[in-house]
């Protein structure tokens, strides 16, 4: 067993009744083929991926299944409301998704501006009420928003997904103190779901507190997919470690690391 | 009669099954990472062959793809 794996051997990450032992989720989109997505979800470690539901091109159905490849017996797949613009579009792609998959959760997304991509959270919410009275594990893309993140475990989420910046833009963590907020006010997982732009990116997220990422472009739009998926994997054990471990405080001054007392030649 | 087969107008024989439709389309059903709605309401996999179309339906049928 590995030095992090026995440090990490009573730690899961628990959503909807299911643990997991990985903390990075990734999507399937934007991939050159099935088998690049295929290689990357090996090399993350990563349990859980997300995809979507799009209409069959009828001129041309007999094209390969992302479903070929990833095994759903192996992988959580966890099925997205990706495009839709209202609640109503979000519910009726999530009952497809549960058909289409046999898997009743559903990465809730209602997305409110075009430009932007960010949700729209009365929209989400209400999706996210009727979709949980439906039986649906209900993991909500939010706003980094403490006080929504609270009425999305009160509706019965089973996790809230905060954005660290837009859908992507691959920006990074934009503001720590929401997402320390959002630990502070909600006790179901937190999943910060956007704007991870490359490995580095996930340290300072994790050591937070928060309990998973979620990332697809930055791996897709990676030079080199694969050894991302690797660095993604590290960087996510690194920075949960670094988060159970404890930091320092952060201090203005400088302290010195050896002792003041026997410097040599002083008087 | 008329149709609508994700989004595209198609004229079909009269009381058509879903699962005939299917078959006109050159499509397999495949039990994992598909599935139907006629007039925005889910039919599950078991009643394509008894599901009889009407004129106007509006039929989509999707599959799983990557997505974030």
């Amino acid at each position: 067993m590995l030095d992090y794996e026995r440090l990490l051997e009573e730690d899961y990450l628990e959503i909807g009744g299911k643990r997991f032992r990985s903390r990075l989720i990734i999507g399937s989109g934007k991939f050159k083929s099935f088998q690049e997505n295929k290689e990357v979800l090996e090399a993350s470690g990563a349990e859980i991926i997300t995809v979507a539901v799009r209409r069959v091109n009828i001129t041309d159905p007999t094209k390969e299944n992302l479903l070929d490849y990833i095994d759903p017996k192996k992988y959580q797949i966890l099925p997205n409301t990706a495009g839709c613009y209202t609640a109503e579009e979000a519910i009726k792609t999530a009952m497809l998704a549960r058909e289409a998959t046999g898997i009743n959760w559903i990465k809730l997304e209602v997305i409110g501006d075009q430009k932007t991509l960010l949700p729209d959270m009365e929209e989400t919410l209400k999706a996210a009420k009727f979709l949980v009275k439906e039986g649906f594990v209900v993991l909500p893309y939010i706003f980094d928003d403490p006080v929504y993140a609270r009425k999305f475990e009160d509706v019965g989420c089973a996790a809230v997904m905060p954005l660290t910046a837009p859908i992507g833009s691959g920006l990074g963590l934009q503001n720590p103190y929401n997402l320390i907020f959002i630990k502070e006010s909600v006790s179901v997982p937190v999943i910060v779901d956007a704007g991870i732009g490359s490995a580095a990116d996930i340290p300072p997220v994790m050591e937070l507190g928060v309990d998973a990422i979620l990332t697809n472009t930055a791996l897709a739009e990676a030079k080199d997919p694969i050894k991302m998926a690797v660095a993604m994997k590290y960087a996510t054990i690194a920075g949960r470690l670094s988060y159970l471990a404890g930091r320092m405080p952060k201090r203005t001054y400088a302290v010195p690391s050896s002792p003041l007392k026997g410097i040599p030649y002083k008087t | 009669m008329k149709v609508f087969v994700n989004g595209r107008e198609l004229e079909v024989s009269e009381r058509i099954s879903l699962l005939d439709l299917l078959g006109l389309l050159n499509m397999e059903v495949k039990a994992f990472g598909f599935a139907i709605s006629v007039n925005e309401e889910v039919v599950p996999k078991s009643r394509y062959g008894e599901y009889i179309l009407k004129e106007g339906d509006k039929v989509e049928i999707v599959n799983i793809v990557g997505g974030g």
